[in-house]
């Protein structure tokens, strides 16, 4: 350090070049300008060479009319909606299929996790077949599986499988019944809210009162009572104003209602299935991670084995399991880009499929689509980011 | 700022790229490593699919061999680079592939925007249908409200879009990345209809489990002028491929075949004969290309109607009719210009 310099004599200055703090800063600077050059020039280098090669850059396409059909939107598309409109509904596919697909799979790895563990003979080797057997088949060959094994040999749109002649189950895909909102549902929504708020404070309420007293209160009843019986008494007292639109055999298909296409059908099961298996077994980590001691003392005190596994071992287990199911997460959203394989419209089969193809601007489309599922990507991570910090071991 | 993430993230893409040739070197660099790399389809019988020892044969197929032939002098070196729809330009773009026949339709926006050029027709297309016998339909009119099975990235997906559009039909399509899946869903049920180019969906019958269970309409709903795709910039080799294929009609008209084209160079007096084969003329000059460049494409592959009764025609398992592909003469519109 420059104040630790022998006492007395004024420091002998060193030649500039020699100074730590002058080539430290020299050299971070020469690196900083290396980067960037490097990056000018590629970039430069790359707008060049596609304008030399006569093809078109920018993003103008995304205004351009798309012209061609998408089997799956949620939001209004039609043919005569741009190519920005295809992003949006490829993109709003592709967070259906990843939303829905995780929410499956945390259920199907935290059900497979605990009973690879149980003491059940049974159960235990049932889990076991299921994770070895599904985490070790490609998962491409298993969306072909469950779309071309399993719901393709369904019955043809004329022989449907029918439900009291409301829902058809087909090879075209399941047809249910679609809600119509008539005036004065608007009260029927207000009512849940309401009923939501006061669920959140009547829980509020038990929990203190548990604390101070002791008494157990029967939030899960009580709850349930007030959300479904509240919005029930303002529906009937409004009129029932609701409709169902459902679906009729006409000419070759269904109309009306609502469809699950076999093709969501499908890679919802197999993005399901197959990380369940792996989040079966970061569950299966996470508990064994937690001292055998902690159930024994559970035990001891007379608490029941389910309430144990709720109370005791998951919160702990937890600590372990979420930065793995962080992972499983980010596999499963990027794995869905499989869709492409059995047909489903999701961002990279319609917006870096079809969309790139029909206005050839690859180099954009590419970009777009990288930035997408960066971006899902880094939200899913730091949302369980803040949850493990949440579940962080609290020490008082 | 979208424009800069845009091209940042495509470094990779580019660093291929600039490595690539540039204008006028295509035909060098072809000199150069000893073959032509040839982009066609994944397997589309008649047109470019290979058989169980690998070797490839149909009209794309042949296309390309009489590239070779043309340049080299023998058809044998060309090696294949099997694509997808979607992969097809980007693969020609970026130089991976020296030329592209890949029952490819001419338009616009191609031709204009994606830094390609088109070197001419090898088959006058158009769209159709391919239904089950079963469905019970006889028109595409009939087809309202229908289910589709399509391959991405092709213009069968908008033309298809227009046709229900002007008609004030509905339909669904559902959309696949090969055409062998395509086929697979349209077997399995998933859809009532196929719709690809007429030539395609008789090729794909035949793929079938049972292909007299399926029909094709009557109805051809576009325009598919399917050709060779070249690099734009490089006039010189758009200049050998269109001239290639113009040799093989011109042989055609001519009367010149792989079987006589021995004996016509040698005792011909014709002088339409005697130029293409490099007798007379120009030659090879122009094209930069040896004296007996249409001589060896003929010899070698066959002339335009041998190639298409071979892959296409009554010699093979589709047995499509000449139709719009006949030579002009013979009430078709495959019209070369002369070779002078």
């Amino acid at each position: 350090m420059a104040t630790e310099q022998p006492s007395g004599s004024a420091p002998a200055k060193a030649a500039l070049w020699r100074r730590p703090v002058f080539r430290s800063t020299v050299f971070q600077v020469l690196l900083v300008l290396g980067v960037l050059g490097t990056g000018y020039y590629l970039f430069t280098n790359t707008l060049h060479n596609l304008e030399q090669r006569g093809i078109s850059t920018g993003f103008d396409f995304l205004s351009v009319e798309a012209g061609f059909g998408i089997v799956q939107t949620l939001i209004p598309y039609d043919e005569t909606y741009t190519f920005g409109r295809t992003f949006l509904v490829g993109l709003i596919n592709t967070l259906l299929v990843s939303g829905l697909g995780i929410a499956l799979a945390t259920v199907i790895g935290f059900g497979m996790g605990v009973a690879r563990l149980s003491s059940n003979w049974l159960v235990a080797r049932v889990a076991t077949v299921y994770i070895e057997t599904f985490r070790n088949i490609p998962l491409l060959l298993q969306i072909m599986f469950w779309y071309f094994a399993v719901l393709q040999p369904l019955p043809r749109p004329k022989q449907s499988l029918e439900l009291g002649g409301t829902v058809f189950l087909n090879n075209r895909g399941l047809y249910l019944p679609s809600p119509v909102f008539e005036p004065g549902f608007q009260w029927v929504a207000m009512a849940f809210v309401v009923a939501v708020i006061a669920v959140i404070f009547m829980a509020r309420w038990a929990h203190r009162r548990r604390e101070q007293t002791g008494q157990q209160f029967h939030t899960v009843y009580y709850s349930l009572g007030i959300l479904l019986g509240l919005p029930l008494l303002v529906f009937l007292v409004a009129g029932s104003p609701l409709a169902w639109d459902y679906p009729a055999l006409k000419g070759f298909n269904f109309r009306g209602g609502m469809t699950v296409i076999p093709e969501l059908a499908a890679l919802l099961l197999a993005l399901s299935i197959y990380t369940g298996a792996f989040i079966a077994e970061a569950v299966r980590s996470g508990i064994l991670a937690v001292s055998h001691g902690q159930t024994e003392a559970a035990f001891a005190l007379g608490i029941r084995p389910s309430v144990t596994l709720r109370l005791v071992i998951i919160p702990q287990a937890m600590r372990v399991i979420i930065p793995q199911l962080t992972s499983q997460y980010l596999n499963l959203t990027k794995n869905s880009s499989l869709a492409t394989a059995v047909g489903y419209p999701d961002l990279v089969a319609v917006f870096a499929g079809t969309t790139l193809n029909q206005t050839g601007q690859a180099v954009e489309v590419i970009a777009m689509t990288m930035g997408v599922y960066l971006t899902i990507s880094l939200t899913i991570s730091m949302f369980m980011n803040w949850y493990n910090n949440k579940k962080q071991l609290v020490e008082r | 700022m979208k424009k800069f993430l845009a091209t940042t993230s495509a470094i990779a893409i580019c660093a291929v790229i600039s490595t690539t040739a540039f204008a006028g070197a295509t035909l060098e660099s072809v000199k150069k490593k000893g073959f032509l790399q040839c982009g066609v389809s994944t397997g589309l019988p008649g047109f470019s699919s290979a058989d169980d020892k690998g070797k490839w044969t149909g009209l794309d197929v042949d296309t390309c061999r009489a590239v070779a032939a043309a340049v080299f002098g023998d058809a044998g070196k060309v090696k294949y680079s099997p694509l997808t729809a979607k992969e097809r330009f980007t693969a020609l773009q970026s130089g991976e592939v020296d030329l592209l026949v890949r029952n490819t339709t001419w338009t616009l926006t191609r031709d204009s925007s994606l830094g390609l050029n088109f070197a001419g027709v090898n088959y006058y297309d158009g769209q159709g249908f391919l239904v089950t016998k079963d469905l019970g339909v006889k028109s595409a009119l009939e087809l309202d409200g229908a289910s589709f099975c399509i391959q991405a990235g092709t213009t069968t997906e908008l033309n298809l879009a227009d046709y229900f559009r002007a008609n004030k039909m509905t339909y669904t399509p559902i959309t696949f990345d090969k055409s062998d899946e395509t086929v697979k869903a349209f077997e399995a049920g998933r859809c009532d209809a196929l719709t690809s180019d007429q030539s395609q969906l008789y090729s794909l019958r035949i793929q079938l489990k049972d292909p007299s269970s399926a029909m094709v309409l009557p109805e051809v709903i576009s325009k598919e002028p399917l050709g060779p795709v070249v690099r734009q910039g490089d006039d010189e080799w758009l200049n050998i491929v269109k001239w290639v294929l113009f040799a093989a009609l011109n042989a055609e008209e001519y009367g010149v075949s792989s079987k006589n084209v021995d004996k016509m160079a040698a005792s011909s007096k014709d002088p339409n004969v005697r130029r293409l084969l490099g007798q007379e003329g120009i030659k090879g000059k122009g094209l930069g290309l040896s004296d007996t460049w249409a001589a060896n494409v003929v010899k070698q592959v066959g002339n335009y109607g041998e190639m298409f009764e071979r892959n296409v025609g009554q010699d093979s398992p589709l047995k499509i009719s000449r139709g719009l592909n006949a030579l002009w003469s013979k009430g078709g519109i495959q019209y070369a210009p002369p070779i002078r």
